[in-house]
């Protein structure tokens, strides 16, 4: 029983490698611009778990087309727009934290948060 | 219809839209922009406070008039109304009384930018309190997190930015941990709605179906909060961001920030799982705990440091700390004490910091405790205000901290499992926090300051920050002596959620 399931249910299973993958790259990466990276794998992977979720095999996008107001022909929206707002929230996020990496970077000239916290122990009593 | 019903939503969009307008007007416009918004959604919660005191009831805000399944919602309780009564005022106060030391830190280019971000996080504040759509919640954690990220690194130098991009990553953690488990949450329940998804979680409760992602999904939405409001282990971002950031910012972070996280998680627990569904998932002895560990671990860290803010900063750590304490405990007496001390740490906390400004402000500005010889005799109100602060947060009769550990200790009588644990912890943090608050009061007043290059140094505090500060201590009072009202609010609160 649980084969099958892992067997049928592999978009899902791929989600959530992705997300362990993003997830440790931030936590335990030292450079800062992997851990951007990081953060994107994570926050992509749980899109494609929510587009995963909201597909429904042989139906058309819901997005409505002339003449066809029969809601059974097309997929679930809403994770589609969760997926939406969930983009604009990782897009801000990333630009938040590379302007940040940028500013430290003109600063210490490095990415490597270790350095960074070393280099800056030395600036303050 | 009644007017108040509309109070929710009209101070979540006046917030926001404060802030945007701020952006289009000159720095010192910003800063009254804000302020004057603020202001009004005060006295506007204050009303809605007291309406629902008066019904005795709590009511649904259905956006745009939307029915439930399609429409987004907002619910106010007391509950609600008391927690956002309690921000925008702290806000205020905290942004008032760090006026001029935000004129002194950030570059005056900059400074409108600050007033935006301190509207646009009172408004993700406001919506976490309010919102019925737990991925609203999502969204606005988001926000609030971006918010709380900007106020730190304002400051601009290298040891805030290098504190802000810790703060930054770890809290993304979080958020992805919270983003999943919403996902997760959708995928089973097929609702986003918290009164859909109680519905849900009652069956499955019920049928014992899905138990196994039940528990991981409350697990990571119980992680990914805890992460962003600095619960033990997970609070090593917290004193670099508190205690470099410029003082309005540490006030505002360490009072209200790390409370509108755990508000979202109570929310979850009452309203998503329902309070006996998320007993039996365990995930609340997790949080009893860390929380107990963060009681005495924050303090030890406190203890050990020399540098008044990050004292400060790990004190907030043990006070988490506390309010995980009340909310593992699963009493009903332990929630409405973890409540109380969400209150009254709000009001103490900002008090310290702000506090603690004023005496290194007559100390050379060296946050370090030993420069502060002396400190608290030449700026008589810092020192007062200090005093207040310290002796509420060791837990002194008549000061509002004494209330919360209070109640504290009858929540952990009515669980005997846990009473042991919390009675010994609850002493043993007692004893620490005096140990490292009353060494800084002896310098403060005893300290020897006559070989002190600032003995000279006269306090400098502005009108601002003497009403600010005054109406921080005086609160302090309120809520220690007369806090029988105010406990009457949380238990009728907690009751509506």
């Amino acid at each position: 029983m649980m084969e099958f399931h892992l067997f049928t249910n592999y978009v899902e299973i791929a989600a959530v490698i992705l997300f362990s993958i993003g997830f440790s790259t931030l936590l335990f990466h030292q450079n800062l611009m992997k851990k951007i990276i990081g953060f994107n794998i994570m926050d992509t992977a749980i899109f494609l778990f929510l587009a995963a979720k909201g597909y429904i095999a042989g139906r058309m996008a819901p997005i409505l087309v002339e003449g066809a107001n029969d809601p059974s022909l097309y997929i679930n929206p809403v994770p589609s727009a969760l997926v939406l707002t969930g983009i604009v929230v990782s897009v801000s996020v990333t630009a938040f934290a590379l302007a940040l990496v940028l500013r430290l970077y003109e600063r210490y000239g490095t990415l490597h948060l270790d350095e960074i916290l070393y280099l800056t122990r030395g600036e303050h009593d | 219809m009644a007017f108040a019903h509309n109070i929710p939503f009209i101070s979540i969009m006046m917030t926001i839209l404060a802030g945007v307008i701020s952006l289009l007007t000159g720095k010192d416009k910003a800063a009254r922009i804000c302020l004057g918004t603020l202001t009004a959604v005060a006295l506007l919660s204050a009303l809605l406070f007291a309406y629902l005191w008066q019904t005795g009831t709590s009511f649904t805000f259905s956006m745009g008039h939307f029915p439930a399944p399609w429409g987004n919602e907002l619910q106010a309780g007391l509950f609600e109304a008391l927690m956002a009564l309690t921000f925008t005022v702290v806000m205020i106060l905290s942004l008032v009384a760090g006026r001029e030391r935000v004129v002194a830190d950030i570059a005056p280019a900059r400074q409108g930018l600050y007033y935006l971000l301190c509207s646009l996080l009172t408004c993700s504040l406001l919506a976490l309190v309010y919102t019925n759509d737990i991925f609203t919640a999502y969204v606005f954690v988001e926000i609030n997190t971006l918010a709380a990220c900007g106020i730190v690194a304002a400051k601009d130098t290298g040891e805030t930015v290098t504190a802000t991009i810790r703060y930054l990553i770890m809290s993304l953690l979080g958020s992805g941990l919270i983003l999943i488990a919403i996902s997760l949450l959708y995928a089973i329940t097929g609702h986003l709605l918290m009164n859909d998804l109680l519905g849900s979680m009652t069956e499955l409760a019920a049928s014992g179906d899905y138990a196994m992602p039940c528990m991981v999904i409350m697990l990571f939405l119980a992680i990914g909060l805890a992460i962003k409001s600095a619960l033990f282990p997970f609070h090593t971002w917290l004193p670099a961001a508190h205690g470099s950031a410029t003082a309005a910012s540490s006030a505002i972070l360490s009072g209200v920030v790390l409370k509108g996280y755990i508000i979202l998680l109570l929310k979850i627990f009452y309203r998503v799982f329902g309070l006996s569904f998320a007993h039996d998932l365990r995930v609340a002895d997790l949080l009893f705990v860390f929380g107990l560990l963060g009681m005495i671990m924050g303090s030890i860290f406190a203890v050990r440091e020399k540098n008044l803010k990050r004292m400060l900063a790990y004190s907030s750590v043990a006070q988490v700390g506390y309010i995980f304490m009340g909310i593992g405990l699963s009493t009903a007496i332990g929630m409405v004490a973890a409540c109380f001390h969400i209150l009254a740490h709000a009001i103490t906390k900002p008090l310290l910091f702000l506090a603690a400004d004023g005496l290194m402000d007559v100390s050379g500005h060296s946050k370090n405790i030993f420069n502060m010889q002396g400190a608290g005799r030449r700026n008589i109100l810092a020192g007062i205000a200090f005093t207040v602060g310290a002796l509420s947060m060791i837990g002194i009769p008549m000061f509002s901290g004494f209330v919360s550990k209070f109640y504290f200790v009858q929540g952990s009588f009515q669980n005997p499992d846990k009473m042991l644990a919390t009675l010994i912890v609850l002493a043993l943090s007692t004893v620490l926090n005096a140990m490292y608050y009353l060494p800084v009061l002896v310098t403060l007043y005893l300290g020897n300051d006559e070989n002190s290059p600032y003995r000279h140094r006269k306090s400098a505090n502005s009108r601002n920050y003497k009403k600010a500060m005054v109406a921080f201590i005086l609160l302090n009072f309120i809520l220690g002596m007369f806090y029988e009202p105010v406990i009457k609010a949380l238990e009728q609160g907690l009751l509506m959620l």
